[in-house]
């Protein structure tokens, strides 16, 4: 008997050699599982974009601003409810469009970028986040923004266009340069720029429309698939932003402007929603669909309370927009998936971060008036 | 070969399926938090193969303590015998634990838990980014604590089965038929 054998227990028939085989084939299963763990979790491949890459990115572009969204960082909450007109039963079983269901809804109006104390530009990206609260626990969580379409097409693009348009410190606009090989390679991107750029910039957040601009599925009761895109179009009349408008030295005037008007009465958008024909690009949110396709209004959000953020309220909400209720699914669109992981990995980052307040605080919410 | 009694056929079914479940679940939860294009598809998976694990490993539980498991074979080293037993409390420890940090901490960041269709299910504590950001480093360090605990299983009934081959990996062992008397 050896050494080996004694240490290992072996059972009498084995020689030292069958031993230290079968150690040797032992160690290499268990390394091999190790090894396979390892190449999960992307260590094989360094080049492949990750969700941190995509936030510290935004971190490394904007600075850091502790306790605040990476993007979309100056927000307002907002409280009402969605009423169903019924119109889209039909296209979606999800229980909020049944016919006259009201459903609640919290959200956030915010500005793109991740300066949360940025002043209010006209032309800065404005966006509208929801969360409708169906019965029983499910949700439906959607962000969407003032543009006809977005700027890229995957998240690798997305990826290197925050670095293309990062604004140099000594002119605060982006290196030319840098945009120029951007726009080249990235050709669609060039075109979807100049569509956002041509595109009619509102008085504010309350007579703007906000679009979902990724593709996404609804599911019928009898199972029916259709591709849509969504838009939340306002009752007020669209009125262009005034020259006076333009030079006010309110930093905070957009916001200011919603939280008054929510004050004077409610704010109203239709949810309306555009059917996908065959053909309709539903993996690239650069392109537009044909302006004839069916669209449908399947009912009214209600904004009738503004809160500036606080703890509990549309500050501590991460608006994946991969949270659906049944009835409404994701498409192929490669930014949704992105989007929810970097999303997530904003709201861990956030989450565990001491929080300052809002630039946009203290406003009376409800009543009164003016 | 010396013979030990096996573990009876429940214990037997419940060991292989969720040894299946909890590596699919561990390469599954270390893909999706760096993955960009697959990082909804994988955590649709995640969430309610999670709960499936909770589910089966309280039955394992309750089918442990009704039946006895086979004792370890007489002449094991005592060290050896008391690895085995600390070791198996904490998978059984953590088999519980990791699905309920899970829920715990989806349900402090605010999300809806949904598992299929439009099943949902409640947050089992209140909502707190705060909670959340203390309890979602402890969701992987429990995985990876997990992880290698099952390589240290896997090596040492490899080492019972191919070394020592004293029928403790034969106890667990799927084979529907009947053991052989002595």
């Amino acid at each position: 008997m050896s050494l080996l054998n004694d240490l290992t227990g072996a059972s009498p028939g084995l020689s030292p050699r069958g031993v230290l085989l079968r150690l040797g084939a032992i160690g290499a299963l268990v390394a091999g599982t190790a090894g396979a763990f390892a190449y999960a979790g992307g260590w094989h491949s360094v080049g492949d974009l990750t969700q941190a890459q995509i936030v510290d990115r935004f971190e490394q572009v904007n600075g850091p601003h502790p306790g605040f969204r990476r993007n979309h960082a100056k927000g307002l909450c907002l409280v009402g409810h969605f009423e169903s007109s019924g119109g889209g039963a039909r296209v979606s079983k999800a229980s909020l469009f049944a016919t006259g269901q009201v459903t609640p809804v919290t959200g956030r109006i915010a500005l793109a970028g991740g300066q949360p104390y940025a002043a209010d530009a006209a032309t800065t990206v404005r966006s509208l986040a929801l969360r409708f609260h169906l019965p029983y626990g499910e949700e439906w969580r959607t962000g969407n923004n003032d543009i006809p379409v977005f700027p890229v097409r995957t998240p690798e693009a997305f990826y290197a266009q925050l670095l293309a348009a990062k604004p140099d410190p000594a002119t605060g606009k982006p290196d030319p340069e840098a945009l120029k090989a951007f726009f080249a390679a990235h050709p669609e991107s060039a075109k979807a720029a100049a569509l956002i750029k041509a595109r009619t910039i509102t008085s504010g957040f309350a007579n703007d429309t906000f679009r979902s601009l990724n593709a996404f599925g609804f599911v019928a009761a009898d199972g029916m698939q259709t591709p849509v895109r969504w838009a939340f179009v306002p009752e007020q009349a669209a009125t262009a932003e005034s020259s006076a408008q333009a030079v006010r030295a309110d930093k905070n005037f957009l916001f200011e402007d919603f939280a008054a008007a929510v004050r004077q009465g409610p704010v109203r958008w239709h949810l309306v929603v555009t059917l996908g024909a065959p053909g309709d690009a539903s993996a690239d949110a650069t392109l537009a669909w044909p302006a004839e396709r069916t669209s449908i209004d399947l009912g009214s959000v209600v904004v009738s309370t503004t809160e500036a953020e606080a703890s509990g309220n549309c500050r501590d909400v991460n608006f994946d927009p991969l949270v659906l209720p049944a009835g409404i699914e994701g498409s192929d669109d490669p930014l949704l998936s992105a989007r929810s992981a970097a999303y997530s990995q904003s709201f861990t980052r956030r989450a565990g971060e001491p929080k300052a307040p809002s630039a946009v605080h203290d406003m009376p919410t409800q009543g009164a008036g003016l | 070969m010396r013979d030990i009694a096996r573990f009876n056929l429940p214990a037997r079914l419940l060991h292989w399926t969720i040894a299946a479940m909890v590596l699919a679940m561990l390469f599954i939860g270390v893909a999706m938090v760096t993955s960009v294009a697959h990082y909804h598809t994988l955590v649709a998976l995640h969430r309610p193969l999670g709960i499936g694990i909770l589910v089966l490993a309280v039955l394992r539980l309750i089918n442990r303590w009704r039946h006895q498991p086979p004792e370890l074979p007489s002449d094991l080293p005592s060290w050896q015998r008391q690895a085995a037993h600390t070791s198996h409390i904490l998978l059984y420890g953590l088999m519980l634990a990791l699905p309920l940090v899970g829920w715990a901490m989806l349900s402090a960041a605010g999300y809806p838990i949904g598992l299929a269709g439009s099943v949902v299910l409640p947050p089992i504590l209140p909502r707190d980014p705060g909670v959340y950001a203390w309890l979602r480093p402890l969701h992987t360090v429990l995985a990876y604590t997990l992880f290698g605990i099952i390589l240290a299983h896997l090596g040492a009934a490899l080492m019972h089965g191919l070394i020592r081959r004293d029928g403790v990996l034969s106890s667990m062992a799927l084979r529907l038929t009947a053991s052989k008397t002595p």
